[in-house]
This record gives C-alpha cells, structure tokens and sequence, in this order.
C-alpha cells in the first residue's frame, strides 16, 4: 500500500475506494466550516430554514457590520501584541539557554537541563490557581505580561530542547576554528549560530505564535476587561451577549478564524512542518 | 501544545551525560556568558511554573479564598471532598473517556488515512491540508462551530432530523448524549495532526523492505500488519502520548460546547477545576485538583517511559 509508483499498479477499484473515503472525510471536515461561512451570509430565519445551502439573500451587512466596528479590530490586536511579544521572549530566552547547555561546560549542567525538562511534563492548567495569585501579587493581573510571561515559561522546556538539539548538531569545526581565532561564546552566539539555525527558530516561532494566538484559559483567568480581550475570549463575549443570533455569531467566527486559514494555506509547508516537527525532533 | 513529551525528556538525560564526556573546545569568557544566557530562563521557569506547582500543592492543603495568607489548614480535607464529589468523579471517567477514544478511534483513522495519502494520487496535497485545516483552528473556534452544528434549532442537526422527519435531538443537553458529541468533535479536530505524524513515519520507511515483503507474496494487509505497522512503531507511540496528554489537559474545546453540563455530564479535570475551582476562589479544592492532575500526568510520563520506550 505504500510502496512508491503504486499508482501504476492502481486498480480502478481501488482508486475509487480511495477517492470515496477521503471525500467523505473531507466532507465532515469541510461542511461545518463551511454552513459557518455561509451562515454569517443569512438571516436567522433563513438560516433555520436552510442551514447547508446558499443563503436566499446574500445579508453582507452581517459582515461589514463587524468589519467596520473596532470591536474585532481590537481583539486582533490584543492577540497579535500577546502573541508577538510571546514569540519573541520565547526564542530569544530559549535560545540563549540552550546555547549554554549546548555548548558551554559548567558545574551542573545536566541538572539544569533537567530542571526545564520537567516543564514538559505537565500543562498550565494544574498550577492554574497559584498562577493567578503570582500575577496578581505581582500587579500583572489585566496586563498583557499577566498572559505573555506564564506562556513564555511554559513553553521554554519544549523551545529550549529543540534548540539545544539543533545547535548541538551544527558542525564541530565551526567551533573550533571559531574558538582559535579567538572569538568569545557572545560573538559566537551572534555571528555563526543565530544565522546557521534559521530553521529551528521558525519551528519554535511558528510552535509558539500557534499556541498563543489560540489560547484560551491563561487570558480567562488573567484578564478580566474587554478592552484587552484577545479574540477567544472575545468571541465568546460575542456568543453570550448575541445569544441565539447565530447568523451573526456564525460570521463572527468565521472573520476570527479567517486570519488563520490564510496564512495556514499561504505558508501550509512551514506551518505543517513546524507543528509536526516540532512534535518529532524533540 | 505547551506540554510535551515528557518521555523525550526522560529520554534526555542520558543523552546529555553524553555530552558533558564529550570533549568540546573552551572558549575564554565563559562566566559572562553564563551569568547572561540563563538566568533569564531560569527565574522565568521558576517563578512562573516550578513555584506554582509547589505552591499548588501547598495550597491543597488549605481552605483558602486566596486573600491574605492561607491560614485555615484542613489536611487532606481538600481530596476527600474531591473524590467524594460526583462531578469530579465525572469528570475523571470523562478524561478517561477521551484517552480511550483517541487511541481506539482517532489514531486507527489517522493512520488509514495516512495510509491511502502515501499513494501517489492526485489531490493527496489538498485532502492532507484539509485534513490538517482543524488542527491549526482554535479550539474555541473549533467548539463553537460545533455548537452551532449541534444546535436543535438553527443547527446541521436540525436540519438532518428536519429531513429525515424524526424529532430534532438536542445532543448537548442531554446528559446521555452529550459527551459524545464532544468526543466527535475532540476526533474532528486533531486527527489530521496524528495523521501528519504518520504520515512523516511512512515516508521515513524503508522502501525496499517492502519490495522484499512484495516479492515474497506478502498481501497488502500482512504487509501492513507484519511491516509496516512495527516500522512505524516509533511513531505510534508519539501519538499515543501526544494524544493521551491532550486528552488530559482538554479544557477550551468543552467551554464553548457545554460548559461541562448538562449536569456536569462533560466535565473535565480541568473545567471542574476552573468551575468549581477558579470561578468560586476556592484555592485549597482547585489546587487539589491540580495536584491530582499533576501526579497523573507525572505517572504516566514515568510509566510510559518505562514501558514502551525501552527500545528507543
């Protein structure tokens, strides 16, 4: 089944199997993003009566409505500074601790590594609580730092093994000749291993920009105005406040995930490559 | 997807013991370099997850609203309650439930698919980034898509049971029914990313034993099961983890949904703690919560290591 030209060797009954199944799958992956597309298209009566097909009137003040009030505008924004500043602390933090364990000798090397490997074996939400009193005696509760620091040092276990294994694997002799020259560990940072690990820098980027801009329970817990919501929150103040109105909740999720799915199929190779190796080289 | 293999970093410690024996060049400045690089990292991971953690089993032991100090201490009052609470027995059942389904349902399917996108058909491209189209949505998202598919009213549902002229189900609010609803959608959002897993495993295998099995007459199931199957049994136990961990920490997908209800049917480890934890302030019961999730997700880690990694 998995051996290469097989298409060659394909009977037709088989290639139907095939086509057949994967269609169906596709179908129940694609049908419900889509009825939410072309729901926010509707009125609600329309909607009730006639939930798959095109709408009978295409409504697009559901949409320009949205677009052009600041509320979705501004929940973009919360997501895309909390984000940002997330991946941005997370590499560069990452990034300079792996260097030393990587490759400087020091007392208690291994100890430390280990120290941040625990970070992988357990997830935010089972220290949730004594994480909201630390930012809160820190005076970070409704700031962006409340969310952008917890998520920075829960990711730092993963980000920093993934960097460590790369740097380790970047040729000896760079090292070496680096080293006779007498360039310091600083320069060599900068200058050889920064610009030879562009890879491993868009795997952790992408691993931790995806985790940010859709997490949901850190900003619940640490935000409590609307006015620095970012979009899953938002949405779901949209959902409660509009209620039963799907058509126009419908087209609210659908601006929220559409900044996703764009850059999802403009960048797919990276973002698939990213998320999976990210899962596989560590 | 903050917290990962756990295994891997088991896995780890050897590996940099191997390291410190091997000999690398020293360059002058290493002192400032260390005083630089990691103490960022460091009082970030500490103060932020390695303290939290001991503070969460501090506060366990207390009843506390989380103002002033926690002074009322109660001993393991805190995980009698907890397991003598109907919804907290609910909620581990529940998380059970979608360990079992990730491992009986979503990888079975995740690796027939990978399977068939291994041929070299037209269109493998596109069904592989639609398959993987849910894995980069929100949760949140994915969870109210859902619901309005589920909705008896406006809903997908409603319109199959309109069609078919049977009564319009309400699944979320039936407490029978409603945590399989969330299981189909937990499914639908993350088997295309198990699937890319495999699907990475599959082109990773070596082609000519195959060949071999071919030539030998093997059929397609016996090459699948006595080949390919064990080649890519590094990769299942990948997903197995990665699946079981989701599964333990799934909070966003069920908030949308159901909240947890009806009648705290689809409750979680980690929506009772945030509904009956976090929402009433009481510290000492949330905390207690998440010290049971802690020591589960450590034992399975450990355990896991031992039992199925001993071959990597």
């Amino acid at each position: 089944m998995t051996e290469t030209g097989s298409s060659i060797r394909m009977s037709a009954g088989t290639k139907i199997y095939l086509y057949v199944s994967l269609t169906i799958i596709a179908a129940v992956v694609v049908v419900p993003l889509l009825t939410t597309a072309l729901g926010g298209f509707k009125t609600l009566g329309d909607l009730r009566i006639n939930p798959f097909g095109l709408p009978a009137e295409w409504q697009w003040s559901n949409y320009t409505d949205i677009l052009f009030g600041d509320r979705y505008w501004r929940q973009m924004m919360n997501s895309l500074i909390i984000a940002t500043l997330t991946v941005f602390l997370t590499v560069s933090v990452a990034a300079m601790a792996a260097f030393t364990f990587a490759h400087v000798r020091f007392f208690g090397s291994n100890f430390l590594l280990n120290y941040f490997l625990i970070g992988l074996m357990f997830p935010a939400a089972t220290a949730i609580l004594p994480l909201f009193i630390r930012i809160r005696d820190l005076g970070l509760l409704n700031t962006y730092w409340g969310v952008v620091l917890p998520q920075v040092a829960f990711g730092l276990g993963m980000s920093i093994l993934l960097f460590r294994n790369y740097f380790r694997n970047l040729p000896e002799e760079l090292f070496q000749a680096a080293f006779v020259d007498g360039c310091g560990y600083m320069r060599f940072f900068w200058h050889v291993t920064l610009p030879l690990s562009r890879p491993i820098i868009a795997t952790v980027a992408i691993v931790s920009f995806v985790a940010s801009w859709n997490s949901y329970i850190l900003p619940l817990i640490m935000l409590n105005s609307e006015s620095i919501y970012p979009w899953p929150l938002g949405i779901m103040v949209y959902r409660g406040e509009f209620g039963t109105e799907w058509q126009l909740v419908l087209a609210f999720i659908t601006l929220t995930i559409l900044p996703t799915i764009i850059v999802f199929f403009l960048a797919q190779k990276h973002i698939i490559a990213g998320l999976t190796a990210g899962a596989v080289k560590s | 997807m903050t917290n990962v293999s756990a295994t891997t970093a088991i896995g780890h410690a050897a590996d940099a013991r191997r390291v410190a024996r091997r000999k690398s060049p020293t360059a002058r400045g290493r002192l400032p370099v260390l005083i630089l690089f990691l103490p960022p990292a460091l009082l970030l991971f500490t103060i932020f997850v390695i303290m939290p953690m001991g503070e969460a089993a501090w506060y366990s032991l207390y009843r506390w609203d989380g103002y002033g100090l926690p002074e009322q201490f109660v001993g393991l009052r805190n995980f009698e309650v907890l397991f003598g609470n109907g919804a907290f027995l609910t909620a581990l059942k529940n998380n059970f439930l979608i360990i079992v389904v990730s491992l009986l349902l979503q990888i079975p399917l995740a690796i027939w698919l990978a399977m068939m996108l291994a041929n070299r058909i037209k269109g493998v491209i596109v069904f592989r980034l639609i398959f993987f189209l849910p894995y980069v949505l929100a949760d949140v998202a994915a969870g109210l898509i859902w619901r309005f598919v589920y909705d008896g009213d406006y809903g997908l549902f409603a319109a199959v049971a309109g069609f078919l002229g049977v009564e319009t189900p309400y699944v979320l609010a039936d407490k029978d029914l409603a945590i399989y609803a969330v299981l189909a959608v937990v499914v639908w959002k993350y088997f295309g990313f198990h699937m890319m897993l495999f699907i990475a495993g599959l082109q990773s295998l070596d082609k000519s034993v195959l060949e071999a099995a071919e030539i030998d007459g093997a059929t397609g199931w016996q090459k699948f099961r006595f080949v390919t199957l064990p080649l890519l049994g590094s990769t299942l136990r990948l997903s197995v983890f990665f699946a079981v961990v989701g599964s333990l920490q799934l909070f966003d997908m069920i908030m949308p949904l159901t909240g947890g209800g009806p009648f705290n049917s689809t409750q979680t480890m980690v929506t009772f703690l945030y509904n009956f934890g976090v929402t009433r302030m009481q510290v000492g019961l949330g905390s207690a919560v998440g010290v049971v999730l802690f020591v589960i997700c450590v034992t399975l880690a450990f355990s896991y290591k031992r039992i199925f990694m001993r071959h990597d």
